[in-house]
């Protein structure tokens, strides 16, 4: 059932691939090697985890794809928008915090990417009111980030990454600091905006639980150069939903991702 | 209202009163002469009689702060933006605001009136002393921008000016507002240090001066009077920025909620 090597789904994705890393690392400032070489390959639509321990370069892989940072070495290729979505931005991120501006209500902050892209304000105000429906957050528009709460604020992040529609949703370690019933309720709720969008999701985390619950294929990476230890599909009965979380297939995958991190975590293999 | 709400406003308004009855005091008992230290009432009085004149100086002296003020915000904000554009201005121009800002504005003072007219030398007192603020404070606010706010602009491609305008600007208010709430005192100082500089040569007639002339000539009261005017001057000015700074402030930063929040 779990998979085995990356190089196997590289191959057959290659036709409509989203995201292509070939060889990216990043090397900072003072030469240590954050970094890579990394390979991976994302195609349209699909579910992706990258799991890793702390400081193995997950968010800086996630922000090499958003182009917030330059690879030392290496190229970051993401696919032309697709037709379909028409203007906006191919790519959403959604941070560890949720990023609000404190000074701007809900509507300010999911309608800021539209607003620098000088939209006009009625359709602003039409596809952040669409976008905060989907996400739950319709009668909290008006509110200022610190009167929601964790999760709400989460979602508010959320609705902002998915404003321009883009095709590519980028998130990083979002529902870390939630509590776990609103993470549980997010993870559901994500795994429904997924189904219904079809966006390509690269979603980075450090729980193992919350990758296989989450992902169809769930990358493991070593520490510090995070490369790609190991690479596993998931497959499990869709629409994935709670029922999940109590088979037997879950725990066994649970437990493969498991193992493997604490492989590349065992210091005689991990560099 | 709580007793212990009630008893923030009593307890000042309480050693208000014990001081000025303890001033009264000793003035009748060891028959204090109004020229060594004149008692509360002879300075209300005065304040009472002189108020055609003093009124005239009081309303110097706040033209004069208020000009010195605006310039001040205005000259310590451009700056302050300028810097956070370009580095290397930062590097050309901040060692002249410090030193500026270091140097004793009493001892610039004499200076600038001799090489400017007086109401000119006096406002640019009241700037030299009130613009450091507005400008150190809104330089660090302008740098102290969430990283991650930077980087979803950089990711939707917003120009400098959006940032400016949609991100650092807003994120370095409160701290502008601070810089402006200390602003607002200082060029009151700085005005008065002008007006005590130019003495009895200046042709004005603020606050300050007519201190300086009362002194000339023993006229203590009055010079009481003055002082509790610019006391007074002072106290509306900081609670009216405060009050400002708490209502731009006030849906969002931490600085302007309630404790319960």
């Amino acid at each position: 059932m779990a998979g085995s090597a990356a190089s196997n789904v590289t191959d057959d994705a290659a036709a409509e691939a989203v995201v292509r890393l070939q060889a990216v690392t990043k090397r900072y400032r003072n030469g240590v090697l954050a970094l890579g070489p990394l390979d991976l390959t994302v195609k349209r639509g699909e579910f992706i985890a990258l799991v890793g321990p702390s400081g193995c370069g997950k968010s800086t892989a996630l922000r090499l794809v958003a182009g917030l940072a330059e690879p030392s070495s290496g190229t970051v290729q993401i696919a032309p928008r697709s037709a379909r979505s028409g203007s906006g931005h191919a790519i959403g991120v959604v941070f560890q915090e949720p990023t609000l501006m404190p000074w701007a209500s809900v509507r300010g902050n999911v309608g800021l990417p539209l607003k620098l892209s000088h939209l006009p304000r009625a359709e602003i105000e039409q596809r952040v009111m669409a976008v905060l429906a989907q996400v739950g957050l319709r009668d909290f528009a008006g509110a200022m980030p610190r009167e929601l709460s964790g999760g709400m604020k989460m979602r508010a992040a959320l609705a902002r990454a998915l404003v321009t529609d883009p095709d590519i949703l980028l998130l990083d370690e979002p529902f870390a600091a939630l509590d776990e019933i609103t993470r549980f309720r997010l993870n559901n709720d994500l795994l429904m905006l997924w189904r219904e969008l079809g966006k390509t999701v690269i979603f980075v985390t450090h729980s193992v639980y919350e990758s296989v619950y989450l992902a169809q294929r769930v990358l493991v990476m070593t520490p510090r150069p995070g490369k790609i230890a190991a690479e596993f599909g998931i497959k499990a009965a869709e629409p994935r939903g709670e029922p999940f979380r109590m088979t037997t297939d879950y725990a066994a995958y649970c437990r493969v991702v498991a193992e493997a991190l604490a492989r590349t975590a065992d210091p005689t293999e991990g560099r | 209202m709580t007793g212990a709400r009630l008893l923030r406003i009593a307890l000042p308004v309480v050693v208000f009163a014990a001081a000025i009855a303890a001033w009264h005091a000793v003035v009748t008992i060891n028959a204090i002469p109004p020229y060594v230290l004149p008692g509360p009432g002879l300075v209300l009085a005065t304040l009472a009689n002189d108020w055609p004149v003093l009124s005239q100086s009081l309303a110097v002296t706040l033209l004069t702060t208020l000009q010195g003020f605006v310039a001040a915000a205005l000259g310590g904000t451009a700056l302050a933006i300028l810097f956070n554009q370009s580095r290397w201005l930062e590097f050309a121009l901040l060692p002249y605001a410090i030193i500026l800002q270091v140097t004793p504005v009493i001892a610039i003072a004499p200076l600038l009136l001799i090489y400017l007219p007086q109401p000119t030398a006096v406002v640019v007192c009241a700037f030299i002393v009130a613009f450091f603020p507005v400008l150190a404070n809104t330089t660090l606010g302008l740098a102290s921008v969430d990283r991650n706010l930077v980087g979803l602009f950089r990711l939707y491609g917003a120009s400098r000016l959006q940032t400016l305008l949609y991100l650092k600007l807003p994120a370095a208010l409160p701290q502008m507002l601070g810089g402006l709430r200390i602003a607002g005192g200082l060029s009151l100082i700085g005005a008065v240090v002008a007006e005590i500089a130019a003495g009895s040569a200046g042709a004005g007639s603020g606050l300050a001066y007519r201190i300086a002339e009362s002194s000339y000539r023993l006229n203590i009261p009055r010079m009481f009077a003055a002082l509790l005017l610019l006391s007074a001057a002072g106290i509306v000015i900081y609670a009216g920025l405060a009050w400002a700074s708490h209502l731009a402030l006030r849906r969002w930063h931490e600085s302007a909620l309630g404790k319960d929040n």
